[in-house]
């Protein structure tokens, strides 16, 4: 599975990488970073929360 | 097994409860109700994007038409429920009594309004799509004056989004410094100053005494004697939870749905969102949130507590989250902070917008507040789901200052 972020969408708020700091990290000038972008499928559960708590609608899985 | 499910509430809460059903493998009917027209939406564009004009109302949209042939899911809009009946499982819907296996109350909270109001036009309160559009109309119309009652977090927004159309805008608001309930007076005033910057004129410590205007508002007399002049009102004063159609159901009403620490409120009966009250174990008290973010997870949990028994339920203890967005600040809390807490600001750059302040109580961190900070309140955030002390969390916050 890939990961996508709309970073039209995206805020950087961070919440992505609060659930799954191993895929995702906000660095100190604010922008989002995708550190993984094909995560393991042991990853899914937690990917699938972010693509939930993503206020933005921003994160989706492309199998 | 419940053969059936019924969620009364079609908004975020609820399509969050739907599809967590789906996902943990529900196989029954799920019935969803919403007393609203449309297809249940997005709340917090409302006073931000979505007023400003920048965005379509279809991508304020929670469910999409596919999405509701997967979940297979019979969504009912346009209906209101009422008179709830535990004893016997039923409510009312449209006159017609429906009965149900298993039920998750979602029905959120309404704007409070101020009283005498309703009659006069451009008075408006802000919780629904329509109320958007009308109040991004009246903001298009000429070139208006417009008065924001109530400096809390929507009436922030609003005035904010006001201010980004040219618009005069001043807002009114009973506390010295808006926002302090929720931040403190400290950090209320980086807000209100980040206003008064972007030429929002403020009237703190004092209190609407009445509207001026027949049938359309013309001005807003305050009770120092000072007369604002207004063609556009919007009353942001708090909500009120929707509890009504459960009043005499034989659940506890007290400001919102009491639920357990689980979210149920009765056997067979969970709530979430904006009008449910639980016990939060993590504070030791009943809580009731109106964060998008509580709005999600905790329509997600109440749903699967209903499929599951009563001695595997698993506890609903999240530190509170929530963001606001004014000017091009973006504002966000973690936890919850109190009056009369510590509080240390660690980071203060006024040039480049950020600000990073926490909160603590009896030797524990209580509480982050991030301005253009997210990275910040992410890792405070963790840090109090860890339950941290306050010097733990001071000695973090050295390394990152
Ligand atoms: C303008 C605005 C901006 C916001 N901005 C933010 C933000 O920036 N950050 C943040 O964290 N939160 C924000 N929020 C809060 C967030 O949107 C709410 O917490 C969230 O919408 C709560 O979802 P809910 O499903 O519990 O309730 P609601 O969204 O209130 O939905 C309840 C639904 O139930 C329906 N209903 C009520 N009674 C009945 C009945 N008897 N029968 C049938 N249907 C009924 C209602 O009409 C409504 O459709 C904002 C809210 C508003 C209004
Ligand atoms: S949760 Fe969504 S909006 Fe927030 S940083 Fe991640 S992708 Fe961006």
């Amino acid at each position: 599975m890939r990961v996508v972020v709309d970073f039209d969408l995206c805020e950087s708020n961070a919440i992505c990488m609060q659930i799954a700091p191993d895929i995702f990290e906000v660095r100190d000038d604010d922008f989002l970073y995708v550190l993984d972008e094909t995560p393991s499928e042991d990853r899914r559960s937690n990917l699938e929360e972010s693509v939930q708590r993503c206020p933005k609608q921003a994160i989706s899985i492309e199998e | 097994m419940h053969s059936s499910i019924t969620i009364v509430g079609a908004s975020l809460a609820g399509v969050r409860a739907a599809e967590a059903l789906r996902s943990e493998g529900f196989e029954g009917v799920i019935k969803l109700i919403g007393d609203e027209a449309h297809v249940p939406y997005d709340r917090p564009p409302l006073s931000k994007s979505f007023l400003e004009g920048a965005m379509t109302s279809e991508r304020l949209s929670l469910l999409t038409k596919e999405k509701i042939t997967e979940l297979e899911l019979q969504i009912r809009t346009g209906s209101k429920a009422s008179k709830l009946d535990i004893d016997s499982q039923t409510f009312e819907i449209e006159g017609e009594v429906e009965g149900f296996d298993a039920l998750v109350i979602a029905t959120g909270a309404r704007a409070r309004k101020l009283p005498n109001t309703e009659k006069i036009k451009g008075i408006h309160t802000l919780r629904s799509l329509d109320d958007s559009i009308e109040i991004r109309d009246s903001f298009k119309s000429g070139n208006p004056k417009v008065v924001v009652v109530g400096g809390g977090f929507i009436g922030c927004e609003v005035a904010a989004t006001a201010s980004a159309f040219g618009i005069e805008v001043t807002i009114v608001e009973s506390q010295d410094v808006p926002l302090s309930h929720v931040l403190g007076e400290e950090a209320g005033r980086v807000i209100s100053k980040l206003h008064t910057d972007n030429g929002v004129q403020l009237k703190c410590g004092v209190e609407v005494q009445e509207f001026k205007g027949e049938n359309q508002v013309e001005g807003v007399l305050l009770k120092d004697g000072t007369l604002l002049e207004a063609d556009v009102v919007i009353v942001g004063i708090g909500a009120t939870p929707n509890t009504e159609w459960l009043e005499d159901s034989g659940l506890t009403i007290e400001n919102g749905v009491c639920c357990d620490q689980t979210c149920l409120a009765a056997p067979n009966i969970v709530a979430a969102g904006d009008v449910a009250r639980w016990d939060h174990r993590g504070y030791g008290k009943s809580i009731r949130l109106e964060h998008w973010d509580n709005a999600a997870e905790q329509g997600k949990h109440a749903a699967l507590r209903l499929l599951q028994k009563d001695s595997e339920a698993l506890p609903y203890a999240p530190i509170p989250w929530f963001w606001s967005d004014q000017f091009d600040r973006k504002i966000q809390l973690a936890g919850i902070s109190s009056p009369g807490d510590d509080f240390e600001v660690i980071v203060d750059s006024p040039e480049e917008g950020r600000y990073t302040a926490i909160y603590g109580n009896e030797g524990r961190l209580k509480a982050v507040l991030g301005i253009n900070r997210p990275r910040h309140v992410m890792q405070f955030k963790s840090l109090m789901e860890e339950e941290a002390s306050w010097k733990e969390a001071l000695d973090f916050a050295k390394g990152i200052g």
